[in-house]
């Protein structure tokens, strides 16, 4: 299929790529630049423009965008597969580790942290 | 039954259904899509394990961004040079094909200079980053971050021998406008590179830390 379809303008997508990479240096400045800004905000630009940039190499570079529909499939299937790894790693992940009183525990009593972990 | 042979052609092997230029390509896919699965798993328990952690050192204090910002600049113009090699050898213009094969060699090189330099810094400099203590602490900070970009790194090595293998195979004519499968391959391998480390410098580097409860 790449091979009959017309070549796509790849320094268009070099550039934006190179714009992309600046933003998310500039992003990544924000909160030394400005303190009280979101974290989370931050982290979720972070997210949205690393995916941004990974779907134009995979679409253009990769020539994902002119190939048939089941090998774009074949390519989406690790991002299922670690959506649910994620999912599962999900009580790490909202970090159940870190909530006060655990905190509190752990350090007050650190041999017995983990029987009191286990209770909870 | 001698007959019956010279009269028929041999027989072609199907054709891949996906990838109707070459199975390979597929294969390099289902490959890809593979090791996708592996670095996936990486970046999620590296997610785990710092979202559990209270002492996790805030990356962006760390690890240089600039450095690594130049790093991913490197790779995305290395990119660029491989899909050219590619445009060329579509042309029949085998020469611009092995130069533009050998930029990318050279910037995928220049990358793990670089990447070596940083190593480098991290282990001897102030933060004393090893594999199993960060200062005076046990985070697992190293030994994610060393285990995640190493990988990284070992694909870069392999692909700029692989790409050294292309141009060789291109310098003994094997490549051609009609017959340029071996160079789309290579290539879908080198952004896969790219676009790992595109992942990988926002969430090892970029991404900071959540205030401590």
């Amino acid at each position: 299929m790449s091979g009959t379809h017309q070549e796509p303008n790849y320094m268009a997508v070099f550039y934006s790529l190179t714009i992309l990479t600046a933003v998310e240096v500039g992003v990544a400045y924000t909160n030394t630049i400005w303190p009280g800004f979101p974290l989370v905000i931050m982290g979720a630009m972070l997210v949205i423009l690393a995916l941004v940039k990974a779907a134009l190499v995979g679409m253009y570079f990769m020539h994902l965008k002119f190939e048939k529909r089941t090998l774009g499939i074949i390519a989406m299937t690790p991002l299922i597969l670690c959506t649910l790894l994620i999912i599962a790693l999900l009580p790490d992940l909202t970090g159940a580790n870190r909530k006060p009183e655990k905190v509190a525990a752990v350090q007050a009593e650190p041999t017995e942290a983990s029987p009191a972990a286990d209770s909870n | 039954m001698s007959h019956a042979t010279t009269m028929h052609a041999p027989v072609e092997p199907a054709e891949s259904p996906l990838t109707p230029e070459s199975w390979g390509k597929l294969g390099m896919w289902v490959f890809l899509a593979g090791d996708a699965m592996t670095f996936g798993s990486l970046l999620a328990g590296y997610g785990a394990l710092r979202a559990g952690s209270l002492d996790w050192p805030d990356p962006t204090k760390v690890l240089g961004i600039n450095l690594t910002a130049a790093m991913t600049f490197l790779l995305i113009c290395s990119s660029v040079t491989m899909v050219k090699g590619l445009s060329a050898i579509k042309h029949g213009n085998q020469k611009g094909m092995r130069n533009y094969l050998l930029l990318t060699a050279l910037g995928g090189a220049i990358f793990l200079g670089l990447q070596a330099y940083e190593w480098t810094h991290l282990i001897t400099g102030e933060h004393k980053v090893l594999f199993t203590t960060f200062g005076e602490q046990k985070s697992l900070f190293g030994a994610t971050f060393y285990a995640i970009t190493g990988f990284h790194g070992a694909h870069v090595t392999g692909g700029v021998i692989y790409l050294l293998i292309v141009v060789m195979n291109g310098l003994r004519g094997k490549y051609s406008a009609e017959n340029h499968n071996g160079v789309e391959i290579v290539g879908l391998y080198w952004h896969f590179v790219d676009l790992i480390w595109i992942l990988v410098f926002t969430f090892i580097y970029l991404i900071p830390n959540p205030p401590n409860p």
